[in-house]
């Protein structure tokens, strides 16, 4: 045990190991907030669907040779993002399916440009970082860390000033537009905040497994707590202890960073549904 | 000048009538109930006045005072509400938000209305309860004082007893008749013809046309009346 904290003191000397830390934890936060109206909004899939997005844009950058991914991938999930939201409400392909085509097809163009174009030695080491995230938080350059924690805390701080707004919306869209609230307008913020907060994450715990850390820590404090804030702070909560414990444990065992989070929130979700249900 | 009055609306959606030729205004105390079968554009009507979507053709004027986001709703519910983890007060309070303006966070004079309307509807001492562990009866109950929070003139409401046992749809009239005596004005969707004759003022009857639009007494002696299986329930 002794050994263990030891050997988290030496690894915390490194700057890049504390950069991870600030980063994973303003993550886990952001997406811990959204991730209440996403799941209640029956909006998941969305951010499944923007995660493959990213990894196309990602795979784009990486054969250009663009060395801040960040930039260039997180305009263009702001695009599908909205494109979404947009064919969502009235086109020929209705929504999931619109979803599930674009994911894909933007999983299958990324994974073609990285294999065709890419000058890289280890292709299938890129792809499996990107879905994956590896050891890219480790990696970030001092720039990826600050645009990192600004669009948190711009992400936080719209989250807070606009959160009864988020509420009405999230509960009942129709209500909140007869009664004058631009409803559309929220819907156009929270899908932004969502694809600034998916591309974000990737570093943190890769393409694929990004839905987890936005779902997860929601559905959990949704088995047990019964209002809507409560609901959020408890999944804020939840969702950054996952990632401290997540983090901790991948540098002590040298287990993969994002799949370990990954696990951590889905043991916290059997804790919890346990607890609800014995509540009942 | 009436609340709301509509001159020849052809109502419908993707460019398609469901349903033409209504004309009917609402004035100030009344009690309108709209009623007529499944798909005659009974929830396409009420969309329409809410501002949700716009007539194909017709206009509506609103008057008397009335802007037209001062309207309160008492929706369908919706899946998405059936398990929804939130409080009966944070969802009241949600009623007052178009009164907040740019303001993000509800003051003072917010919270006492939810208040009032919590009291109104006789449901402030279930206000930290979660919404969906409530019966169909109290969920009801906190959707209107939501409403309420929203008007104090005029409330919308789409099929409000569907789902709903007899005695606590009979209470639920009730308490819509009273708050009518208040001085609210009451635009109900519904299914159940008896309690519209029964309590509502006037009677609007859509088809594919407008079928009747009057007083209720006028209402049942009319042709329309008839046609929707007065005697019989031949229409459920």
């Amino acid at each position: 045990m002794m050994s263990n904290i030891e050997k988290l003191r030496f690894y915390l000397q490194f700057p890049f190991v504390r950069y991870a830390l600030i980063v994973g934890v303003l993550i886990a936060l952001c997406s811990s907030l959204l991730g209440v109206t996403l799941v209640l909004k029956r909006y998941s899939f969305i951010g499944d669907g923007l995660s493959h997005v990213a990894f196309g844009a990602i795979a784009i950058a990486t054969v250009m040779n663009i060395a801040d991914k960040t930039i260039f991938t997180m305009p263009i999930t702001i695009i599908a993002a909205v494109l979404l939201l947009r064919t969502g409400q009235n086109a020929k392909i209705k929504g999931d399916a619109a979803i599930a085509m674009l994911s894909v097809g933007s999983l299958a163009i990324g994974y073609m440009i990285m294999n065709v174009f890419s000058t890289s030695a280890n292709i299938s080491g890129d792809v499996c970082s990107t879905l994956f995230g590896s050891t890219s938080i480790l990696t970030l350059s001092q720039s990826e860390v600050w645009l990192c924690v600004t669009m948190s805390f711009i992400v936080i701080a719209l989250f807070i000033i606009y959160y009864n707004r988020i509420f009405a919306v999230t509960f009942d869209e129709n209500f909140s537009k007869a009664t004058g609230v631009k409803a559309d307008r929220y819907n156009l913020l929270i899908a932004i905040m969502i694809a600034v907060i998916i591309v974000l994450g990737m570093n943190l715990v890769g393409s694929l497994l990004i839905s987890a850390l936005i779902i997860f820590p929601a559905l959990s404090a949704m088995r047990m707590i019964q209002n809507f804030k409560g609901v959020v702070i408890c999944s804020a909560i939840i969702s950054v202890c996952c990632a401290l414990a997540g983090m901790f444990v991948s540098i002590l065992f040298s287990t993969p960073v994002g799949s370990t989070i990954v696990v951590a929130d889905m043991i916290v979700f059997f804790i919890c549904s346990v607890i609800g249900s014995l509540k009942r | 000048m009436a609340y709301i009055k509509c001159e020849e609306l052809t109502l419908g959606y993707d460019g398609k009538a469901v349903t033409k030729h209504i004309n009917f205004e609402v004035n100030k105390g009344d009690y309108l109930c709209i009623v007529g079968e499944n798909g005659a554009g009974k929830s396409t009507l009420m969309k329409t006045l809410l501002g949700l979507q716009k007539p194909i053709e017709g206009e509506i004027v609103h008057g008397d005072g009335i802007k037209p986001y001062e309207i309160g709703y008492l929706p369908q519910q919706t899946v998405v509400q059936k398990d929804f983890p939130a409080s009966v007060y944070e969802i009241v309070l949600s009623g007052n938000l178009a009164k907040c303006g740019f303001r993000p966070f509800y003051g003072k004079e917010e919270k006492k209305i939810a208040k009032e309307n919590m009291k109104k509807m006789d449901i402030w001492d279930l206000r930290k309860k979660c919404y969906r562990n409530l019966s169909g009866g109290q969920q009801q109950r906190v959707l209107l004082a939501r409403a309420l929070c929203a008007t104090t003139n005029i409330l919308l409401l789409d099929e409000p007893v569907s789902g709903l046992d007899p005695k606590v749809t009979a209470e639920f009239y009730q308490l819509i008749c009273d708050l009518n005596q208040s001085g609210v004005t009451i635009i109900m969707v519904s299914h159940d013809i008896y309690a519209a004759t029964k309590y509502a003022s006037h009677i609007l009857h859509v088809g594919r046309k407008q079928l009747f639009f009057g007083k209720t007494s006028d209402y049942l002696g009319s042709e329309a009346y008839k046609l929707f299986g007065h005697g019989g329930d031949d229409d459920e």
